[in-house]
């Protein structure tokens, strides 16, 4: 299958009616979002139908069933969790809806004491929250009362409107996926591109992805900007790694994955080397737990698994609202609440997954132009899907919503 | 019946890089490893360092595919291999100059069970 194109796909490049030029480093007057009443900046507008748990996903899928235009968010969880793996559970459910792409949630549980606690921690944001919980009324009249909510929530929430923002008030989150050797070369330079801007502008980015560091964390931690932060940062790592290592598991095939080393990967320092390559080269300001909203500007670690689902979960929990995805081979991962931002340096990824493809940088590969040029139009997709622009995952309803266990539930 | 899988029976699929494109890009001096940025097959091949933007000529001892990485020096066995001017791993046997590394013949150096 010969393939001669030689440029990005213009389809996938900033067009006439949003060009590159009219935007500035520092955001531009042209930049929008909804500035919530925390003071934090969203991008998008969803109505929320959120279940504490897994039992209440029939309830939350026919509230946006009936009212089209509200936001379910099933996952598998919430029941007999306990300790730290409880705590972490209602951190990322409060933490999505409080997200500031989210301006109202209806909550729905089973027991009404966790759904009522889950929606009091959505509540301390400002944002309208209602919770539901369905034992002694079933799931018919739990449906009747939230679908009603639903509906005033989501009329409330289309009067809202758009207001000038600077791209700096935008927290940003980066992860790669399916990574390949193009990654390094290519599309987590590009995202590096971006972090440096952002952060220099006074912003806030997140990176993560714990395990996937080992070969590199040593250069992490150099960049902490100072001994309590590399101390927690070095403890956050080297815990992560016993919990792998003492499976005892050969991890070739599943860390670096069959497709990073289909896509020529060899090893995880190597896949780590590439995946350090998209965190710029500013210092390292805090090391968080787990959807924990960063308090520091500049570049923020989170320990993190480095699965696509569960880490942007994690993302949003925490308050990112637009996030970048360098692809090797074609990680195809979108969320719900999050618009996921993916890029490729991969030629043959870009041909044959398009429709995945929010920014094709291939052209890095071949010297057709340089980093600077690939950040420029990164930034500029950025304005753009900030903007409203759908990415390629939301315009075909990828909407992964999964939430990360650490033990096994009592 | 043997299940289909259509991903690993997809039809051989290649994208022609532009003529003048170097065949294998090298993070930075001092690397052993180069990635290819096309499909190389054996015979002359050139590699242009990242960091410094010196290029150099290399006989591809073997086919190498987009996105796989050549050796730039002999390497003997259980040796560090370094890319990114960082140790990626440890040579699993020797590995000549212009020959293809991968999994098959270099490990991890980092974890217990790599194989």
């Amino acid at each position: 299958m010969a393939e001669e194109r030689v440029e990005p796909d213009p389809l996938r490049q900033p067009g006439p009616t949003n060009p590159a030029g009219q935007t500035g480093t520092t955001g531009s007057p042209r930049l929008t979002g909804f500035r919530r009443s925390d003071g934090r900046v969203g991008v998008r507008n969803h109505v929320v139908v959120l279940p504490v748990d897994d039992l209440s996903n029939a309830v939350c899928e026919n509230v946006a069933s009936t009212v089209p235009g509200a936001l379910a968010l099933p996952h598998h969880y919430g029941r007999l969790q306990y300790g730290e793996d409880l705590d972490l559970t209602f951190r990322t459910l409060i933490g999505s809806a409080a997200n500031p792409n989210v301006a109202a949630a209806v909550v729905v549980g089973i027991e009404p004491a966790w759904a009522h606690h889950v929606a009091e921690g959505i509540a301390r944001t400002g944002k309208p929250v209602e919770a539901y919980s369905i034992e002694r009324f079933g799931d018919l009249r739990t449906l009747a009362s939230a679908a009603r909510t639903a509906q005033q929530f989501l009329q409330d929430a289309s009067e809202l409107r758009r207001e000038p923002v600077e791209r700096r008030e935008l927290l940003l989150s980066i992860k790669c996926g399916e990574s390949d050797t193009t990654t390094g070369l290519g599309s987590c330079p590009t995202v590096s591109q971006v972090v440096d801007r952002q952060v220099h502008d006074g912003g806030t980015v997140i990176f993560g992805e714990t395990s996937e560091l080992t070969g590199g964390e040593h250069l992490i931690a150099a960049r902490c900007v100072d001994g309590e932060v590399r101390a927690r940062f070095q403890a956050l790592y080297d815990h992560y790694i016993a919990e792998i290592e003492s499976s005892g598991a050969n991890l070739l095939g599943s860390q670096p994955t069959q497709g990073n080393i289909r896509g020529g990967l060899s090893t995880i320092e190597e896949k780590a080397l590439g995946n350090i390559a998209k965190t710029g080269s500013v210092p390292v300001v805090d090391a968080l737990e787990p959807a924990a909203a960063p308090v520091k500007p500049g570049l923020n670690f989170m320990d993190s698994s480095s699965a696509a689902a569960e880490f942007i979960t994690l993302m949003g929990a925490a308050g990112a609202v637009v996030h970048l995805f360098p692809t090797g081979q074609g990680n195809i991962i979108g969320n719900p609440i999050v618009p996921v931002i993916k890029l490729t340096a991969n030629p043959l990824t870009a041909h044959t997954m398009g429709e995945h493809v929010d920014l094709d940088v291939s052209g890095l590969l071949w010297g057709q132009y340089g980093l600077p040029e690939a950040g420029n139009r990164l930034l500029a997709l950025v304005d753009r899907v900030a903007n409203g622009r759908l990415t390629c995952a939301e315009s075909l309803g990828h909407r992964e919503f999964v939430l990360t266990k650490l033990y096994r539930s009592a | 019946m043997e299940p289909q899988l259509l991903g690993a029976d997809a039809p051989d699929q290649r994208v022609a890089a532009p003529a003048g494109a170097p065949h294998f890009l090298a993070h930075r001096e001092g690397d052993h490893v180069a990635v290819a940025v096309q499909d190389v097959e054996p015979g002359p091949g050139r590699v242009l360092y990242m960091d410094s933007s010196r290029a150099i000529e290399l006989a591809v001892q073997e086919p190498v595919p987009l996105g796989h990485k050549v050796a730039l020096t002999d390497l003997p066995g259980s040796a560090e291999v370094v890319e990114y001017g960082v140790r990626i791993g440890l040579t699993r046997e020797p590995i000549a100059r212009g020959c293809l590394v991968h999994v098959h013949n270099i490990r991890s150096a980092r974890w217990q069970k790599s194989e």
